[in-house]
């Protein structure tokens, strides 16, 4: 101790270490980008492994174990993955999903680019105000949206009502609620302003020039548009349609409340097995099994949508 | 031409005179109601010619350029490319192709792709689009690279690929946006030579825009100086630097000192002129016929002027100073002397050839100051 003048020996020594611990915890901090990562991650690491990683571990254990009645069997089988297999009514439901997910996506992205494109390129001022319009119906809840449907699309909502006054229609149509079709609509409306955001930004991010040096070599707007705009905002398209196709695939809400029973989807299914039917464990084989084809359904996506690209160019 | 004053027949058989390969006639581009890019200005150049456009930022030179590529149409006034208007000629259709300031290579095509982009219409075989496409790297010394990424090339050689991509095109007229100004000095240097060189070559027809003026002397057959939308002066670098025709022309390209001067005679086709500082002396009038007792501005270029150290070293006439400041740039020194009379110090440019014997001269000493007969010229006053 050089300063001598310190009260103690024990208390200066104990300050100083806490100190120097500081101190060189602090360099260490600084010079290692390796802590500076894990500390800065650390809230989201937990949050993700006690409410994702946890959770799928335990969806994934229980998919192995059986209903026995009132009691789990937890010897490990793949007797859940064989009933999935064996009934139909799986399989034809999960088809129908990923159908009406891909329809929708399909639908979106093809209604989503042409105003994306708009905003991007022949917008010039107030370009915030449109994408606020945007999102303007992501400002009410998801289920007031979906009953809005129910309601334009209803035996006596806006649509036939309306119809029925025009005198076009003598009964209501009964074809437009309670099938895929409306499910499809209504998940294409909700999903819209995500599929719009993302092309935006890829659109708005090319460089005017490169257009500029499309047409100076001699190519006209459709071509270009095929040969260097489409191209360039794919990855917002991809984006875009990930973003869509993945939760609708496994949405609930919106086939319960407007599907009726054509317009049944897996998550229906799922959430069945958990309550009504009080068969856990098959629930969770569903899950997975779904949760596995659609994430080899949208890497396949990916991938094919790259070589597309390249195809194109 | 009497083939040109009957009018153009259909087919673009026609000769057109080769002096008037682009013929740009009155073109005013406005830009909403009160800017006004490009000011009434008429140009001709000819087929095969390197012409520069030459200006400070915002004076309209790359308006015009994007004029003569399509990207921009004329307010008023027409542009005429090998004797065909341009007017009803879509940007893709046109005969020019152009080199972008910022190259604008697709980023999601490799080299030989970019370089074959605007091959499509031609309907090669792939064996001759390969060929093409290896004859233009071979030609920008880039052979081997056609599959590299454009991310994974320096600014030098993204320049060179923009080049390529243009050139293989074979245009009529190539279009160069400052294609020079992202490189760093050395590498300017030598793709100035290059450019030049590559454009002997092929013969084809440039049109460069540049606001670097040694850049547009080192390259050009010749030079429009632009300003606020109008063209000031447009002549071969060597008339250009040596007889501009005005004191903005004169101040923009290199370096100039002015003085304020009164025509007081004429003699032997030179005027007398009185010009503060100097004395009387006599100079070529440059533009205009200046009346005697007209109020003028002598200019004359630092390196016309020699200085002295004793009166006895300076030749008859020269006229004393005293050094305001001195630069030494190693080859040659920069003296800035102030002479009775006039407010600014006047700028001498002087080689370093023999300081040893001449003297080194020191901020504040008293120098005398000559120049060439020829030197100095005179230019209406603003």
């Amino acid at each position: 101790m050089s300063g001598g003048a310190l009260a103690g020996d024990t208390a200066g020594a104990s300050a100083q270490t806490a100190d120097g611990w500081r101190s060189r915890w602090g360099r260490l901090y600084l010079q290692s980008e390796g802590i500076r990562g894990w500390c800065l991650s650390a809230p989201a690491l937990f949050v993700v492994i006690a409410a994702l990683a946890v959770p799928i571990g335990l969806l994934v254990l229980f998919s192995f174990w059986t209903q026995d009645y009132v009691d789990i069997d937890t010897t490990l089988t793949l007797n859940n993955y064989q009933t999935i297999a064996d009934r139909t009514i799986y399989l034809t439901v999960f088809a129908r999903s990923v159908g009406i997910s891909g329809l929708v996506t399909l639908l979106t992205v093809l209604l989503a680019y042409p105003l994306a494109y708009y905003v991007a390129f022949d917008v010039t001022r107030h370009k915030m105000v449109w994408l606020v319009l945007i999102t303007l119906p992501f400002w009410t809840s998801y289920l007031l949206r979906v009953f809005a449907w129910k309601i334009i699309l209803g035996y006596d909502g806006v649509i036939n009502s309306g119809l029925a006054w025009l005198g076009v229609i003598d009964e209501p149509l009964s074809f437009l609620l309670y099938n895929p079709f409306a499910v499809i609509l209504t998940l294409a409306h909700a999903w819209a302003a995500f599929a719009i955001l993302p092309i935006y930004v890829s659109l708005e991010k090319i460089d005017r020039s490169l257009l500029e040096a499309a047409t100076d070599l001699g190519d006209g707007p459709l071509r270009r548009f095929w040969r260097v705009t489409f191209p360039l905002s794919m990855p917002g398209v991809i984006a875009a349609a990930i973003v869509i196709f993945i939760p609708t695939v496994g949405d609930y809400v919106t086939p319960t409340l407007v599907g009726g029973p054509s317009g049944l989807m897996i998550a229906n299914l799922i959430q069945t097995q958990f309550s009504k039917a009080n068969d856990w464990p098959l629930g969770a084989a569903l899950s997975i099994a779904s949760m596995v084809t659609v994430t080899l359904i949208a890497c396949l996506f990916v991938w094919f949508s790259k070589r597309a690209t390249e195809k194109i160019a | 031409m009497s083939t040109q004053a009957t009018g153009m027949p259909s087919g673009a058989a026609a000769a057109t005179d080769p002096s008037r390969f682009i013929d740009i006639q009155q073109v005013t581009k406005r830009f909403g109601a009160s800017v006004v890019a490009v000011d009434a200005v008429s140009l001709q150049i000819a087929r095969g010619e390197f012409f520069s456009l030459l200006g400070a930022s915002g004076c309209g030179k790359t308006t015009l350029l994007r004029m003569l590529a399509g990207f921009e149409a004329p307010s008023e006034g027409e542009i005429l490319i090998d004797g065909q208007p341009m007017a009803a000629v879509a940007a893709h259709r046109r005969p020019t192709n152009m080199v972008f300031q910022s190259y604008a290579i697709f980023p999601h095509l490799n080299v030989g792709q970019n370089i074959a982009y605007g091959l499509r219409k031609e309907k090669l075989s792939k064996a001759d689009l390969r060929r093409r496409v290896d004859e233009a790297l071979e030609m920008i010394k880039l052979s081997g690279y056609a599959s590299r990424g454009a991310d994974q090339l320096s600014g030098g050689q993204r320049q060179r690929v923009a080049l390529a991509r243009a050139l293989v095109r074979r245009p009529k007229v190539l279009l160069l946006d400052e294609p020079l100004g992202a490189l760093d000095k050395k590498l300017r240097e030598e793709m100035q030579i290059e450019l030049r060189q590559l454009q002997e070559q092929l013969g084809i027809t440039f049109v460069f825009v540049t606001h670097d003026q040694e850049e547009a002397l080192t390259m050009s057959d010749r030079i429009a100086v632009m300003s606020a939308g109008h063209v000031l002066q447009v002549d071969d670098p060597h008339t250009l630097y040596e007889r501009p025709t005005c004191a903005e022309v004169a101040a923009f390209i290199g370096s100039m000192n002015f003085l304020k001067g009164r025509v007081r005679g004429r003699e032997n086709g030179q005027a007398v002129v009185e010009a503060e500082g100097l004395g009387t002396i006599t100079a070529e009038a440059v533009a205009g016929d200046l009346a005697e007792g007209a109020a003028v501005l002598l200019a004359i270029r630092p390196e016309k002027m020699a200085i002295a150290d004793t009166a006895e070293r300076a030749p008859a006439g020269a006229v004393e100073g005293r050094i305001a400041a001195a630069n030494y740039l190693g080859d040659r020194s920069h003296y800035y002397v102030n002479l009775p009379g006039v407010e600014k110090p006047v700028a001498v440019a002087a080689q370093n050839v023999d300081r040893e014997t001449e003297g080194w001269l020191q901020s504040g000493a008293p120098v005398w100051l000559s120049w060439q007969a020829k030197g100095p010229i005179l230019l209406p006053a603003e």
